[in-house]
């Protein structure tokens, strides 16, 4: 029985994490309408900073978040700036333009490979690392500390960003304009500065993913792939689009995936995901959370 | 000087022109109507006008300036706001979020609450629908938002696409009555209708579109006594 409530309990906690890093993809989808393939890579990307950050100055490894998350916001603000951007405007007059799509998967190999080129492909962990194998003990559960910083973390980055959307000028703007370009632009808002913007947050709500998982996670050049496919399982099965739906989604393949062993072996869980995965698109094609009326 | 004027543009779009060598003025203060049939390119024509589309060749020049090749976000600056046909409101965000989205340009932002406080005077409807989601409202009250929502712009032209498009007659009628008030608050309207009668009953002049030529122009009352106008457009 203690095993089954701490099961539970990492599930939520690792689930919160996948749900952090689908966040991104959802953000980005809800405003671009396009599939990001490259968020696998950017996270991978965000680990790296956060791992070289650690290694190169010593600093505790939550702290890198004021350095990734900056960083990572710029990144991904110029990466749709300077080579996405001009593949939306020679399609002006497509609203779900799939050549995005393929560009996307074009930065996710030349990213993934320039790591593989420049960092070699071995698995790093950080050395100077406070946090490694940490438990909290509550009444006999034994629950990791870094997972439960990340649980956190995801959670306050979610309501974050969607303040941001409900209150702001800007997040008003972004919402706008993912409902409607055309007439987000004869508002006066530039609909391709909000793509920046909303590439931006995206990549870095992947930073903060990336922070949290270096503690616990080894880092290497494809460990964005793992996250990818799981990343656009919790999206599709949450709601393309809706914030909620990503860290929720999260959370049920966490359980899943954390529960679903004490009842047979670990591999058939995977089935399960897919199967949980295939049922939403059969019977609620928008997602558990996800509005029909999202255009 | 002109307030708005418009020289010998032709628009296409893709290889199908739409537009032949239009000309037209407004000046400030007016209203001015554009009234046509189905494709005769009265929207292409503002759709060019806000920057939605750009004019292949000619002139737009607005307070002696040329906009021709502006994107839209900078005619809305400039002060044109586009309320478009079939109203385009952000359909799941509130009647207030759609308001204060209006108000985004630079131009309007830093009076974002007073210029509310004038669109709720106006349109008291909206004050007591604020909070609800723009897509449940009748099709009347989503007009009026449209119509709200350009004027948190605060535009010094505003172009008006089909207002009485699907709408009831007694809304047409209120709907009207609004524009009037605001060309009486001395805003430039320049309205495209198929609702000729109404809207050449409320406007200083008019042009007719046909084919994307403008065939007539001349002030609104001679247009409605016309006998040309009569017989394709209302139908006496």
């Amino acid at each position: 029985m203690i095993y089954m409530i701490e099961d539970t309990i990492n599930g939520i906690l690792m689930g919160s994490i996948y749900g952090l890093t689908a966040l991104g993809l959802t953000i980005i989808f809800g405003v671009l309408k396009v599939i990001n393939f490259a968020h696998g890579s950017l996270l991978m990307v965000g680990m790296y900073a956060a791992y070289w950050a650690v290694a190169l100055t010593g600093l505790h490894p939550y702290l890198t978040l004021v350095l990734v998350v900056p960083v990572m916001f710029v990144f991904g603000y110029y990466l749709q700036d300077i080579v996405i951007q001009p593949i939306f405007r020679a399609e002006k007059n497509v609203r779900e333009p799939i050549t995005v799509i393929i560009v996307t998967t074009g930065v996710w190999y030349i990213l993934d490979n320039l790591t593989l080129l420049v960092f070699g492909p071995h698995y790093r962990t950080i050395q100077v690392n406070p946090l490694r194998g940490r438990m909290l003990e509550i009444g006999g559960l034994m629950i990791s500390v870094p997972k439960l910083w990340g649980f956190v973390s995801a959670m306050v980055a979610a309501a974050a960003v969607y303040v941001f959307l409900q209150r702001t000028r800007m997040g008003r703007a972004i919402r706008a304009t993912s409902l409607d370009r055309d007439a987000a632009s004869l508002m006066g808002i530039n609909p391709y500065k909000v793509y920046n913007v909303a590439f931006g947050i995206g990549t870095a709500t992947a930073g903060i993913a990336a922070v949290t998982l270096v503690p616990f996670y080894n880092v290497f050049p494809t460990v964005g792939v793992l996250f990818d496919i799981k990343g656009f399982i919790i999206v599709v099965l949450g709601g393309l689009g809706s914030i909620g739906g990503a860290i929720l989604g999260g959370i049920i393949i966490g359980l899943i995936e954390s529960v679903g062993p004490q009842f047979m072996t670990a591999t058939w869980t995977e089935a399960i995901v897919y199967g949980l995965f295939l049922l939403v698109l059969f019977v609620k094609p928008a997602g558990l959370f996800g509005v029909k009326y999202d255009w | 000087m002109s307030f708005l004027e418009v020289k010998n543009i032709d628009v296409f779009y893709d290889d199908v022109q739409v537009i032949f060598d239009l000309s037209l003025t407004v000046r400030e203060g007016e209203v001015v109507s554009i009234i046509g049939g189905n494709g005769a390119g009265k929207s292409t024509l503002l759709r060019t006008l806000s920057g939605l589309m750009q004019a292949a060749s000619g002139e737009i020049l607005f307070e002696g300036r040329g906009i021709q090749a502006a994107p839209p976000e900078e005619i809305v600056e400039r002060g044109i706001v586009h309320v478009p046909e079939g109203r385009r409101l952000f359909t799941l965000m509130t009647v207030r979020d759609n308001l204060e989205v209006g108000a985004y340009n630079r131009r309007a932002a830093p009076h974002l609450h007073r210029t509310l406080e004038e669109v709720y005077t106006l349109l008291p409807r909206l004050a007591e629908r604020q909070a609800q989601i723009a897509m449940t409202l009748s099709g009347g009250e989503q007009q009026m938002v449209a119509i709200g929502r350009g004027l948190m712009a605060k535009p010094k032209l505003l172009l008006l696409d089909e207002p009485s498009l699907g709408l009831a007659p007694i809304l047409i009628k209120s709907i009207f009555e609004t524009v009037r008030k605001i060309a009486d608050q001395g805003t430039t309207v320049l309205l495209v209708e198929q609702d000729v009668h109404h809207s050449l009953s409320l406007s200083d002049r008019g042009y007719v579109l046909e084919h994307g030529r403008i065939v007539m122009e001349g002030p609104a009352g001679e247009l409605l006594a016309d006998p040309h106008i009569k017989s394709a457009y209302l139908g006496i």
